[in-house]
């Protein structure tokens, strides 16, 4: 196992290694000069009023709660796709149940709109 | 390499440490999700070093990738006063002083009740090359393992339904638009083409005239 | 090869540092390894950014860039070096670390899947077994740079672009994995040279496109809403929200955000060659194009995805985001499942030809 995963980890070193030689390197080869008009947030030329960490409106957070319960139910599809010539028609089956309970909430989803973006 | 995995494994667990800690220093919650992230990350190599490939990948494929995406939104999107939750620390330290103190005792309890012995877990046989861990364990789950998986279902279609009932609300000013409704649109009940008459001439007879206002209003109101 | 370099530099290391002799030859095999495959796929990205243009261009009845070298061919390396000697301006109000962390991961997330890409037959950086899984833990992560970036900004208009951006690419990754999980049930492996191999027959018809037809479109497609690339460039719509989540980044900060991008378009490209189009495999297997190795024609594959990228981008406008919304989760999500019921009756029944 660590012999397989070993280079992906190295790898994982490397790739953050690249992404910070070259943020180090633009900051040293490019000039430094701030000034409070430079460094104000872009809001297409107006003055920016207020802090810009403002509420959102909630069908961000059901879009990422959706997200997460779909999510899980991929990782329950992964092991039993790959063992599907092992566990024949009762894994199948089985399989075929848990899409049909999920399909319901999926049904009751979109009939409510939920997945309807406003 | 088992010195190696020995180095990584107390590298990573003092990295899960260390982000475990910030988890709950940090001030600003965006920061204390992020350390969560890492710490899930470094939760997820020590499994791998386990030899737990499945559910290592699958830790950062549903924690670090959706779970916390959701935290993150929601720190993000909640405009809390963070110093306004500070207020009253000292009050409430002797409370939170028991709690730990309870905690602490039942986790003593549970790592010497002989559970989590060596010895009652002998080390998992190791994998030959090429062995697949996911296939293993879709081998049981789907079959042995059948009611736990259907429950499993059960509980995350009570999971959709409840996070569409407490969170979905209407907004008055709605403009939304249906596609289906925007391309059945039949262009014959939008648009009516009238064919207006050019205007005559001066000299027509008045009793001609008479007739005319109806029918231009109506060419109005259509277009 | 691999096993004979390492062996060789452990000789050399032996006198010098005794037992720690293997693990330095392997660490640097290792490094040399993930070179030869980074090298090549930056100068393959810089080279993309060059042909977009030009390709749009010439599609737009334009010239593109042709004034840096010959036909403009330097115009990339111009591009780096410009970008590189440009301030990076951190908005007063931002959080400056993040600030400067979000490129990086985004680049991190771009690259990591590359770990278990096949090339030819064995050459691959880790050959692992949950390839397929971890592919799809790798580019789930890529959401990271694109939130960060937005948050640690401060300014309206990033984070307006971050959160449209993430809702998108995780709208989308699920219809991404649904179609990852019946390739898995067609090639019955997590491992992509395993899936590369189980595509192998007479000519291309057997490569999984076939009875996944459906699926190859939706991975495509949802790769190209999953990077943010036109027609569902919402995040970065300049005429709505300027330039999305990395408005505020300038010089070559916002050049990481860019390789980032165009790696994981190469990236897509790859995956959907991999896992749909026969990966290595030639389109036929007989004997003029069996000359060719296979490397080149994985090459080719990638090469035509990332025209249609572009073909993409220079033919249709923009979507709406509620359309981008009600696409991936009214349409492309309904239509894998569908699509994995019936890949599972198909191979319960009699008729499928593709082996188990």
């Amino acid at each position: 196992m660590l012999a397989e995963y070993f280079p992906i980890l190295v790898f994982a070193g490397l790739a953050v290694g690249v992404g910070t030689f070259l943020i180090v390197a633009g900051r040293l080869l490019g000039p430094h000069r701030p000034d409070s008009e430079k460094n104000s947030a872009y809001e297409c030329g107006f003055e920016a009023f207020e802090d810009a960490r403002m509420k959102f409106d909630v069908r961000y957070y059901l879009v990422a709660i959706l997200f997460i319960l779909f999510d899980l139910e991929i990782a329950f599809l992964f092991p039993w796709a790959i063992s599907l010539g092992v566990i024949g028609a009762v894994g199948f089956w089985a399989m075929m149940l848990f899409l049909l309970l999920l399909l319901v909430g999926f049904i009751y989803e979109w009939r409510k709109g939920a997945l309807q973006w406003e | 390499m088992p010195e190696l995995q020995g180095i990584l494994f107390y590298l990573f667990a003092a990295l899960l440490l260390a982000a475990g800690a910030g988890v709950v220093t940090m001030r600003n919650p965006v920061h204390c999700a992020l350390l969560l992230v890492v710490a899930f990350v470094a939760a997820a190599v020590l499994w791998l070093l386990l030899g737990a490939e499945f559910l290592a990948i699958v830790l950062v494929l549903v924690y670090v990738g959706a779970v916390m995406v959701l935290f993150l939104f929601v720190v993000m999107m909640l405009d809390i006063n963070f110093d306004r939750l500070r207020e009253g620390f000292w009050n409430y330290l002797p409370v939170g002083l028991v709690v730990a103190a309870g905690l602490g005792v039942q986790m003593y309890l549970v790592a010497n009740s002989g559970l989590f012995d060596l010895q009652a877990h002998p080390n998992p046989k190791s994998y030959a090359a090429g062995e697949s861990n996911t296939a293993e364990l879709g081998r049981i789950l789907y079959t042995d393992y059948l009611l736990a998986f259907e429950a499993a279902a059960v509980i995350l279609l009570v999971a959709i339904v409840a996070a569409i009932v407490l969170t979905l609300r209407r907004r008055k000013e709605n403009k939304s638009i249906d596609p289906a409704v925007q391309v059945a649109v039949d262009p014959a009940q939008r648009v009516r083409v009238l064919q207006i008459e050019a205007v005559k001439p001066v000299e027509s007879a008045a009793g001609e005239d008479a007739g005319k206002p109806g029918k231009q209003s109506d060419g109005e109101g259509g277009s | 090869m691999v096993d004979a370099a390492t062996a060789t530099l452990a000789g050399w290391f032996e006198p010098l540092l005794g037992a720690y002799a293997s693990w330095l030859a392997i660490l640097m095999v290792t490094v040399a390894q993930i070179v030869a495959l980074v090298l090549p796929l930056l100068i393959t990205m810089a080279l993309l950014t060059y042909a977009e243009r030009r390709v749009i261009g010439a599609i737009q009845l334009r010239i593109g860039p042709n004034r840096v070298g010959p036909q403009g061919l330097f115009q990339p390396i111009a591009d780096v070096l410009k970008l590189l000697l440009k301030e990076i301006i951190v908005p007063a109000d931002a959080s400056r670390l993040l600030f400067y962390v979000a490129p990086v991961i985004s680049l991190f997330a771009a690259l990591i899947a590359w770990a278990v890409i096949p090339f030819s037959p064995g050459v691959v950086l880790a050959d692992v077994n949950a390839g397929l899984l971890f592919v799809l833990a790798a580019t789930s992560l890529g959401v990271y740079g694109v939130i960060i970036a937005g948050w640690a900004s401060n300014s309206k208009y990033a984070l307006l672009g971050c959160m449209r951006s993430a809702a998108q690419i995780v709208s989308y990754e699920i219809a991404m994995g649904f179609a990852l999980v019946t390739v898995l049930m067609v090639s019955g492996s997590l491992n992509l040279s395993d899936i590369v191999e189980g595509q192998r027959g007479t000519s291309f018809l057997s490569w999984y496109f076939v009875p996944l037809l459906p699926m190859f479109l939706v991975y495509f497609i949802s790769g190209v809403a999953e990077t943010n690339r036109s027609p569902f460039d919402v995040a970065e719509g300049e005429s709505e929200i300027v330039a999305g989540f990395h408005v505020e980044y300038s010089g070559i900060a916002f050049a990481v955000f860019f390789v980032a991008e165009y790696v994981n378009m190469i990236l897509i490209a790859a995956l959907t060659a991999t896992m749909f189009l026969g990966g290595w495999l030639p389109p036929f297997d007989f004997a003029p194009f069996t000359w060719l190795p296979g490397i080149f024609w994985l090459f080719f594959k990638i090469a035509f995805i990332l025209f249609v990228f572009l073909w993409f981008r220079a033919t249709f406008p923009r979507y709406r985001y509620d359309q981008i919304m009600r696409l991936g989760w009214k349409v492309f999500i309904p239509l894998t499942i569908v699509w994995l019921v019936i890949v599972g009756l198909w191979q319960l029944s009699p008729l499928w030809l593709w082996g188990k």
